[in-house]
């Protein structure tokens, strides 16, 4: 039916503009957003767990590396963040490739303004297919999604343990408990009723974050609602003014839709958690 | 270059004085730290502009939230689910995109001593088009939070009034709102910091850097990609930006001391940065 568009009219325009491959790419790169927050959920709250944990650890070196990654998100721009650890992530892998894979080159690395490392510590190589650029790209930008909301996670996590009762605590003392008795039994299943307002909202602030994708260079939703909307000429198959309008439109519908499943969702787990406890 | 050259070079490149050619090899740290001091002009503007703006748009919207007549409390609503659940980043988008398809036409304000020529082209710069989506955005998100103090003021309080003989409006102005001020103030004050730091987007999504007069971050990504160094830029917009919230949390604080002032020492609401608003 699509095979000559000019023919088309009406509802079987359409139906065949609609589902064009680029149109195929942009309902995949829904899957990309959704796929990153599959990914990214469980390393942020294991981040955030972490983080808490290491700023009320006994050890001195330890806590201040759990202070100085709760505190690094307060000051600074997250955007800030999603620009730089991409790119310095990118550098120190090569760098450390630099140094395993020739160690006979002796060049520096930082050229005046430029930033040189030998070809096979390029990543990816630079012969490697288009995917495994695409997918590097994806990782990165993954790990500086963890970073950066685990950081905000580790503050509500560290919030929530302060936040359980102090006469929980010292009841599991009372009939003899360790502390990592205490800690494992007590403290952390707690937790996370108190962490529960402060995680929905860092879950939809992750959410509204994940646009941002498009600034590290990955083809998103946003990438391809520019592509598909402006204006085409009558060379392409599909001619029409520029609709870039109409498609952020839809982008915004889409989020606005995740938000409201999320609050519903949210809801829910509030009943759960909160259930069996005096108010 | 000397360092005093940079600054009287770059100092005030984002508003379009001094050197109009970006330094292109041998970028000096002096001439880093000039422009992207220069850019934060632009963030500061953006931040203090639509917070002014909004605040009292915020406070008519968490009026109207609050308001028992579904004429006032529906659109208010549906203003704060639609700028607070969708990405900002696709708002600066799609504000954009609206604002290009405004006719072009200019015309002449006689504000009586002098005249002024609008243009609906400045829509489509950044210095209008992106501060009205700031406004916009802050005043839903301090809406949010007006309206949760709104519905905390002490309902003795508000009987008190009654008793005394006050009128609506003596009443909303002596009581209500002071009071819904000092209640919403420490979440205000995350607001305008997450506020401040979200001014990151606005050269990065739709509104282009006109004549590459951008903000902080659009010149740390320049520096950044022209060095192939981040570990210079990004600390420099880093540094900056802990001054700006510094200086912010200063004044929100002195604020919050006033509006604290006749309370007793323990019942004052502590300013807290906690996490929750960022977009």
């Amino acid at each position: 039916m699509c095979a000559d568009p000019s023919t088309l009219e009406g509802l079987n325009w359409w139906l065949c503009y609609l589902t064009t491959v680029k149109h195929m790419n942009l309902y995949t790169s829904v899957f990309t957003v959704l796929l990153l927050l599959a990914i990214v959920t469980p390393c942020i709250l294991a981040l955030g767990f972490g983080g808490a944990v290491a700023k009320r650890s006994a050890l001195m070196p330890v806590r201040w590396v759990g202070m100085g990654y709760t505190s690094m998100v307060r000051g600074v721009p997250d955007i800030v963040f999603f620009m730089f650890v991409p790119i310095a992530l990118d550098q120190v892998f090569e760098m450390i490739r630099h140094k395993v894979l020739c160690s006979d080159v002796n060049d520096p690395i930082w050229q005046g303004n430029d930033f040189v490392v030998c070809d096979i510590a390029k990543l990816p190589l630079n012969a490697a297919p288009q995917w495994q650029h695409d997918a590097y790209g994806f990782i990165l930008a993954v790990i500086a999604f963890a970073i950066v909301f685990g950081a905000f996670a580790a503050n509500v996590i560290d919030g929530a343990l302060k936040a359980v009762p102090k006469g929980q605590l010292e009841a599991g003392e009372a009939i003899g408990m360790t502390k990592r008795q205490i800690f494992t039994r007590i403290h952390a299943p707690q937790m996370w009723r108190y962490a529960l307002p402060g995680l929905s909202n860092l879950w939809m602030i992750l959410l509204k974050a994940t646009p941002l994708l498009f600034l590290l260079g990955i083809e998103d939703v946003v990438y391809w609602a520019r592509e598909l909307g402006g204006a085409k000429t009558s060379r392409f198959a599909y001619p029409h003014p520029d609709w870039r309008l109409g498609y952020f439109l839809a982008l915004l519908v889409f989020y606005l839709f995740l938000t409201w499943i999320s609050e519903k969702v949210f809801d829910r787990l509030k009943l759960r958690f909160g259930a069996g406890v005096a108010i | 270059m000397s360092c005093a050259e940079a600054f009287s070079n770059y100092a005030f490149r984002s508003l379009g004085y001094g050197e109009r050619i970006l330094p292109k090899a041998d970028i000096t740290l002096c001439e880093q730290i000039a422009l992207i001091g220069s850019g934060m002009i632009w963030n500061v503007y953006f931040t203090v502009l639509a917070l002014i703006a909004g605040f009292g748009f915020a406070t008519l919207i968490a009026l109207g939230k609050a308001s028992s007549n579904p004429l006032a409390s529906i659109p208010a609503k549906t203003f704060i689910f639609v700028f607070r659940g969708s990405p900002l980043f696709i708002q600066f988008f799609l504000f954009y995109e609206a604002f290009v398809l405004i006719p072009k036409v200019a015309g002449d304000i006689d504000l009586g001593f002098v005249q002024l020529t609008v243009e609906t082209r400045w829509f489509t710069r950044a210095w209008l088009g992106a501060l009205i989506v700031m406004f916009l955005n802050t005043s839903a998100y301090s809406a949010e939070i007006f309206y949760g103090a709104l519905r905390n003021v002490p309902k003795g309080d508000l009987e008190a009034a009654d008793a005394i003989g006050m009128n609506a409006s003596q009443k909303f102005r002596r009581v209500t709102w002071p009071t819904m001020l000092r209640l919403a103030w420490p979440s205000y004050t995350n607001e305008a910091i997450f506020m401040g730091h979200a001014t990151t987007l606005v050269f990065l999504s739709g509104f282009p850097a006109w004549r590459q007069a951008g903000d902080a971050l659009y010149y740390a990504q320049y520096l950044a990609e022209k060095t192939f160094n981040p570990f210079v830029a990004y600390p420099i917009v880093a540094a900056f930006f802990i001054v700006f919230t510094l200086i912010i949390i200063g004044g929100f604080g002195a604020m919050n001391k006033r509006l604290n002032r006749h309370m007793a020492p323990e019942a004052r609401g502590k300013l807290k940065l906690s996490l929750n608003v960022i977009r």
